[in-house]
């Protein structure tokens, strides 16, 4: 078992608008060990970026973590002093954007760019730092990195900007690299390069990663764990095979049903979940899916549903599941009489 | 299929920007470079491509919200060109756009929104008869006659675009350009909205062209399904055909890099990953245009651009190594 | 999970909430929030801006005063009495004391007179009435000129857009005070020898205030409209317009009019603080109202002559013009912050 590198627990993030409170985030916890890809996945306004930006505490300005702990190798980051911080960020935790055209400073050279970034986190010199940034431009498959180096970033295509920005978070090789969105602004083909790389090089380097998307595509190609986000919280989570092979949400299950499969030939409907996104400013008082469940039950829309074990690492928080472990008498209980665990799933034997 | 009725059929479509590259100085920017196809009555056909291969303008040209630099675009038999068969043209085909924030009008009430075309083409002529066909086409796509007085804003972007779905219904047209109708929209709400599609080709005998860069989504939706690269087509195909013969080398690695949203065939997946970018518009190699990420290219690729031909019935490909 | 909660287990228990929810029941958990139209909206951000509401408080009671003042008013501003030149305050003339002691009521001179006896309460607020008016005359002058222009350099871009806009950039550069003195002077001369009767009621001095508003002042509105429309031809919901197969006259009045009221009244919100403040100038120097006629900007210039003596004189149209020319920019600004898009919610 690999070393657990950091742990989310009951993390609430809230953006106070003009409008009203906007709950981003409410109440995540999750764990992640060293060298593994986690993959977090909802639709927008789920939280999935702000946990993460959250992590790294570079909250646009009406967002504020309101409660919880985050702690990386057992420091807590909740309250920390903003030099503690900064000493993290970018240097053991590293994060990539969604648009790769913004987030490079257009009046500097990439070469320039990487060496600050390099020399702020590093005592190398200058001359080390730009070698290091030629080096870190070949790692991300960059061809003639000592003439690129001299380039701006308006002269590079979205693709390699994507390679530079990656390039820059790698620098000075962080235990945790955040991926948010990192393909989505780009092309199939170029899609394909980006994870790609960022599978060798996850390999090669051993970080671990957090990837944030919507594409089930690309969390099934990349991800060893799957957090899937709705509404601010935790729906489900667990290992990719158990989530996509065996999912316990309504949610989970309603997003796999619904994108199209291009391997299937015949023409059937796609099964859409049908409804609007949550209003985060008016938050439905039971369970944020409900509204737009097909099963969902009196309960669902009174009460929020908890997350419950199901098995081993598979946590989901759906009421359904409830339902499910009374029917087949499954329900472990402790002394309290509260429930510790559903094993809906009986004695499971993943392939993944 | 094709011997069929035919609706649109788009012959040697040409779209040539011209873009200032320096003093006094213009280059041509191919973004369309002699397109042509046919569309059925009733089918779908889909258009495929990554960003800047001109997909969309194609269907911005055909549509003639561009003047096409070169080409002819005939429907139902018509060809159209400026005056009476143009106007009649606007009404009998409508455009989808891709972004549900833009497309619709902030200081317009749903209503109006949906009634344009209607006042634009005179097609009411009281009042009643305008609201009622307002609510008619909003329950068609889905919403209650009550948000007719809404604004766009404060719609969520799936409901918005299908704001954008009725306001193309609403001249009763035979012929709709979806311009990557739901790549905006969230996961859980682009089925929604390809099913809405789907039924209303099916209950108002709809033909569309949809285009869109997901190939997952195209292939769900499309007949047949033409892939386009850097204002060319390199194939066209029925959609099943397609997937499980692509012939051209850049449709082969288009489809392998589909990502799968399945964990287990994801990884067993071999991706072909294309090296490189693609080449600037503006400055296209020399043949063809593919060549400079091809695999398989040959000395032949640097002479000569290949022309798109059919290799199997109803299967056309552009490519000098295939065949 | 070990925090101490009340027995789970037996909440579950209760089948009946396990039944599946009816459509209404889900339906009820989403209320669309209430509909509010853009403008409503911006209406709504301006009524939360304390300064923008007292501003425009202050202008209401400044043009209720400026309208209204002069038909209950006692005095006018043109009857001029000898025996009563530089009344201080509330202080009467040797005759009107007279009067008032034979049991007569005589309206006091609230704020004196001036050098020929006039009552100069009526005359500052003549003079603010004249002002505003050139003022919100003016700003029409500029909108109306200013959109016509803009939207059509904007509309049709190109080379008519080239050359409108170089117009513009030409006006742009002209030194506008030495403009604004010789265009006066060159209408005075015509308007002299006018024989039309509206020109002659005006007066030269005001014809050729307006013309130059008209020459030159709806460059900055013609700048913005422009600016607007550019970016709003760019909209797909335009290229949907034209898609649909509508007229440009359709579209300009449907989509581009429309999306530009904000930049229009932000625009026109703030040039008629300018505007005023221009008049005032003008008059000032002498090149503005006739005489008799009374504008802050003239009332000031004539308060130089007895300034040692009398300077409350000076002081009350300044401080009419401070206060209208900083309420109008406050309430500009409220009014550019409330429709500023980049700050909705």
């Amino acid at each position: 078992m690999s070393e657990l590198l950091l742990s989310v627990k009951d993390l609430h993030t809230t953006f106070f608008t003009p409008s009203g409170e906007v709950h981003a985030v409410d109440g995540v916890s999750f764990n992640l060990n060293e060298g593994k890809v986690l993959g977090i996945v909802g639709e927008s306004g789920s939280g999935k970026s702000v946990s993460a930006y959250s992590i790294l505490q570079i909250l646009a300005y009406p967002g504020r973590i309101t409660s919880g702990s985050i702690k990386f190798r057992g420091e807590e980051l909740v309250g920390a002093s903003e030099e503690k911080i900064r000493h993290i960020r970018g240097n053991k935790i590293s994060i990539i954007f969604q648009d790769p055209m913004t987030s490079l400073n257009p009046t500097f050279t990439i070469g320039n760019q990487l060496r600050e970034a390099i020399r702020l986190h590093t005592d190398r010199n200058k001359k080390q730092a730009e070698e290091r940034a030629i080096e870190m431009l070949e790692l991300v498959g960059i061809n003639e990195p000592h003439k690129r180096v001299k380039q701006y970033p308006f002269e590079l295509s979205g693709g390699m900007r994507q390679r530079v920005m990656i390039a820059m978070a790698l620098a000075c090789e962080p235990d945790i690299l955040i991926a948010d969105e990192p393909t989505t602004a780009l092309d199939v083909t170029i899609q394909a390069q980006i994870l790609e790389l960022m599978g060798d090089l996850q390999k090669k380097l051993g970080m671990a990663i957090i990837m944030i998307t919507h594409d089930l595509g690309v969390i099934a190609s990349m991800c060893d764990e799957v957090i899937v986000m709705y509404a601010g919280r935790v729906a489900e989570r667990g290992t990719a095979p158990q989530i996509f092979y065996r999912p316990h949400h309504e949610y989970t299950k309603g997003l796999i049903r619904s994108i199209p499969n291009i391997e299937n030939d015949e023409k059937n409907p796609l099964v859409p979940i049908s409804g609007t996104p949550v209003d985060m400013l008016n938050m439905p008082e039971g369970c944020a899916f409900a509204p737009r469940c097909e099963r969902a039950m009196k309960i669902c829309l009174t009460e929020k549903p908890k997350e419950i074990i199901i098995n081993d690492a598979h946590i989901s928080a759906c009421w359904m599941n409830i339902k499910e472990g009374l029917e087949k008498g499954v329900i472990e209980t402790d002394e309290n009489g509260e429930i510790v665990r559903i094993p809906l799933d009986g004695e499971v034997a993943y392939n993944g | 299929m094709a011997e069929k009725d035919i609706l649109v059929d788009v012959r040697g479509l040409k779209e040539y920007f011209p873009v200032t590259t320096g003093f006094l100085k213009t280059t041509w920017l191919k973004a369309v470079d002699d397109v042509s196809f046919t569309i059925a009555r009733g089918e779908t056909l889909g258009l495929v491509g990554e960003s800047g291969c001109g997909k969309t303008t194609v269907g911005r040209t055909m549509l003639h919200l561009y003047k096409p630099t070169a080409g002819e675009v005939w429907f139902d038999g018509v060809k159209i060109e400026k005056g009476k068969t143009l106007r009649e043209y606007r009404r009998r085909a409508q455009l989808v756009f891709q972004d549900p924030y833009s497309s619709l009008n902030p200081r317009m009430t749903v209503a109006d929104i949906v009634a344009e075309p209607i006042d634009v083409h005179k097609l009411c002529s009281s009042k009643a008869e305008r609201s009622e066909r307002i609510h008619e086409l909003l329950e068609s796509v889905g919403l209650s006659s009550e948000q007719a007085t809404r604004y766009a804003h404060e719609f969520s972007g799936g409901q918005r675009q299908r704001i954008g779905i009725a306001r193309a219904l609403a001249s009763n047209p035979e012929f709709i350009v979806c311009d990557e109708p739901v790549s905006a929209l969230d996961v859980s709400i682009q089925a929604q909205v390809i099913n809405m599609l789907e039924e209303l080709q099916e209950k108002l005998g709809l033909t569309y062209l949809f285009i869109a860069h997901d190939l997952s989504v195209v292939k769900h939706i499309s007949d047949r399904i033409a892939v386009m690269y850097l204002g060319r087509m390199v194939e066209l195909a029925e959609s099943n055909e397609l997937h499980r013969h692509p012939l051209h080398p850049y449709t082969t690695s288009l489809l392998s890099a589909v990502p799968i949203p399945d964990p287990d065939k994801a990884r067993r997946n071999k991706r072909i990953v294309l090296q490189g970018d693609v080449p600037s518009p503006m400055n296209l190699p020399s043949g063809c245009p593919f060549r400079t990420r091809c695999t398989r290219a040959t000395p032949e690729c640097a002479e000569s651009c290949p022309a798109l031909r059919e290799v199997s019935p109803g299967h056309l490909v552009a490519c000098h190594n295939v065949g | 999970m070990d925090r101490p909660k009340k027995n789970f287990l037996s909440l579950q228990l209760d089948p009946a909430k396990f039944e599946p929810a009816t459509e209404e029941e889900k339906a009820q958990q989403v209320q669309m929030r209430e509909s509010v139209s853009y403008m409503k909206d911006a209406m709504r951000r301006l009524r939360k801006n304390k300064i923008a509401m007292v501003c425009l408080g202050i202008i209401i009671v400044i043009i209720l005063i400026a309208f209204i003042g002069p038909l209950v008013y006692p005095y006018t501003y043109s009857s001029t009495d000898t025996e009563r030149q530089y009344l201080r305050p509330m202080q009467y003339s040797a005759a009107e004391i007279a009067r008032r002691e034979a049991g007569e009521k005589v309206f006091p001179h609230i704020l004196g007179t001036d050098a020929l006896g006039r009552d100069y309460a009526i005359r500052v607020i003549y003079g603010t009435r004249i002002s505003l008016a050139v003022g919100i005359l003016a700003a029409v002058i500029v909108i109306i000129i200013g959109i016509i222009y803009g939207s059509i350099s904007g509309y049709f871009g190109g080379k008519v857009d080239l050359i409108m806009m170089r117009i513009v950039d030409v006006i742009y550069s002209l030194p506008d005070v030495l403009i604004i003195i010789l265009l006066s002077v060159a209408i005075r001369d015509m308007v002299r020898d006018s024989s039309s009767v509206i020109i002659a009621k005006l007066g030269a001095g005001m014809v050729s205030i307006f013309t130059v508003f008209g020459l030159l002042y709806w460059v900055g509105m013609a700048r913005q409209v422009r600016g607007q429309i550019l970016s709003i031809k760019e909209q797909e919901y335009v290229l949907a317009s034209r898609a649909i197969g509508a007229s440009p006259a359709r579209i300009i009045r449907k989509h581009m009019i429309p999306n530009c009221v904000s930049v229009i009244i932000i625009t026109a919100a703030l040039q008629i603080p300018s505007a005023i403040f221009t008049e005032s100038f003008l008059s000032f120097l002498g090149l503005g109202v006739t005489m008799p006629m009374p504008s802050l900007g003239s009332l000031a210039s004539d308060a130089r002559t007895g300034l040692i003596s009398y300077p409350y004189l000076l002081l009350y149209p300044a401080l009419s013009i401070f206060l209208i020319v900083l309420s109008f920019n406050l309430l500009g600004n409220g009014i550019r912050d409330a429709f500023d898009p980049k700050l909705r919610s």
